[in-house]
């Protein structure tokens, strides 16, 4: 037993799943507690900045976000190739339950962007590099959750799909390339390097840790359900089979 | 060696016979670029200005209409799967099918730009680079369109979803080949650079689309 590794180990679907539902109330609730502190200390705690005031608090989501954008396409990739070279069970799972919330961070970004740009840049959106490179990813997003609910078939759509994921992620480097060669607006980030001050740095920190802890939250969740919502189809085709084969033993018998 | 060149042959000599498929491009890239001035107003200046984007991405939706009729013929009528059991690999078939659609539709098409752009009042100076930019950003479009295609081949709903998944990766090829036109235009020169850079991005193409098809043709014919 102890030469398999974790990930073998956890390709059996009813060890992951006991072993995810022990996992999933303290990792929500550490969750719940890193987001609240972080939400206290980026509105009360953290200064106003002396050139953008109040609206650097929107940074406390938006820089999150924008690193779950990225964080997550990873893992989808990651999953994608799992599928592909190992045929680890769980890797679609995983790839399935992180493109919905993947979507949905790169548009959190997408938003809480503008909604800064509008007073610092004095508009909504600009075709800045960084910008449509998001919205570059948001489109691939979207593509692979519209290209798994095109197959009837789950498990074509699922190999299908990581062949997405994985064309994606030769491309992305070569978009971003591209569009940052093409306009540059954005500042480049800092990270967390030592430019921010400590007042924005921590909460800054403190947020993208609760964003993290969240995306996992949600998404052991989201994987959970996937597993189970495969249980239950497969338990009712599984008694169309019994009860199609005895409605036709009973026809044969009362014939 | 020869399966790749007879099964090029054929599928010229397809396009041609059929026709269709090509004349529907090329009126289609006519009428989107028709139509643009009908919406922007008729001021020379400005279709000059934007002459080489209207071109470019006209051409991009043109030849992506034809790609949904890549792999389709082929597999309705079972050639696709016999070509899959064949010795030649499924990553060699391909190339062809995509070569055939560069030589069938993007040719053509990029024959038609030049006499689309005295529409638009580009500068005559641009017209070679224009001639360029396409020839060399076409292959691209071919062979990227290639994995939509192959991925979208038993989709519910293929033709917008196609559509939804290729063009995101026409961007790199939409920016240089467009900046190579503006650097022309601009009368600094300089449009070598973007130039190469295309060709770049159109030989990882050659490289990624045939592999990454044959394998999504591979599970749908499983």
């Amino acid at each position: 037993m102890n030469t398999q590794s974790i990930t073998q180990k956890l390709a059996n679907p009813t060890r992951f799943m006991s072993l995810s539902g022990a996992i999933l109330p303290w990792l929500s609730v550490l969750a719940a507690l890193v987001l609240t502190y972080g939400l206290y200390l980026s509105f009360f705690e953290s200064p106003p900045d002396y050139q953008q005031g109040e609206t650097v608090r929107i940074m406390f989501i938006h820089v999150p976000s924008a690193w779950l954008a990225t964080m997550v396409y990873a893992l989808i990739a990651i999953s994608s190739f799992g599928l592909l070279v190992f045929r680890h069970p769980l890797a679609d799972v995983s790839a399935k339950a992180a493109a919905p919330l993947g979507a949905a961070f790169t548009f959190l970004a997408l938003v809480t962007g503008s909604m800064w740009g509008k007073p610092m840049w004095g508009t909504y959106w600009v075709w800045d590099a960084r910008l449509t490179s998001v919205l570059i990813l948001f489109f691939l997003y979207l593509g692979l959750i519209a290209l798994r609910s095109s197959f009837e078939d789950e498990t074509l759509a699922a190999k299908l799909t990581a062949i997405l994921a994985l064309v994606g992620v030769a491309i992305l480097p070569v978009i971003k390339f591209s569009v940052e060669w093409w306009n540059t607006l954005h500042q480049p980030s800092t990270g967390l390097t030592s430019s921010v001050h400590l007042d924005i740095r921590i909460p800054l920190l403190v947020m993208a840790l609760a964003f993290t802890l969240m995306f996992f939250a949600m998404h052991l969740k989201a994987m959970r359900n996937e597993i189970m919502r495969r249980r239950i189809k497969a338990m009712q085709r599984a008694r169309v089979d019994r009860v199609g084969a005895s409605s036709v033993a009973s026809a044969e018998s009362s014939s | 060696m020869s399966a790749f060149w007879t099964l090029l042959k054929r599928d010229l000599l397809l396009a041609m016979r059929e026709g269709s498929a090509v004349g529907t491009a090329l009126g289609f890239y006519l009428i989107v670029v028709a139509l643009l001035p009908l919406g922007l107003g008729p001021d020379l200046n400005l279709l000059s200005r934007i002459a080489p984007g209207i071109l470019w991405i006209a051409l991009l939706l043109a030849a992506l209409l034809s790609l949904g009729r890549l792999f389709e013929a082929d597999d309705e009528d079972g050639s696709l799967e016999v070509m899959a059991l064949g010795e030649m690999p499924l990553e060699i078939v391909a190339v062809a099918k995509a070569l055939a659609h560069w030589l069938s539709t993007g040719i053509p098409l990029v024959l038609a730009a030049p006499v689309l752009a005295i529409l638009l009042n580009l500068d005559i100076n641009a017209y070679g680079v224009l001639v360029l930019s396409l020839l060399i950003g076409t292959p691209a479009i071919s062979f990227l369109g290639l994995i939509g295609a192959a991925l979208t081949l038993r989709a519910k709903k293929g033709g917008l979803l196609l559509a939804l998944l290729v063009l995101p990766l026409y961007v790199p090829t939409l920016i240089f080949g467009i900046s190579a036109i503006n650097a022309a235009l601009s009368g600094f020169g300089g449009f070598y650079a973007s130039l190469m850079i295309l060709g770049a991005i159109s030989m990882g193409a050659v490289v990624l689309g045939p592999i990454a098809s044959a394998a999504a043709l591979r599970f749908q014919m499983q």
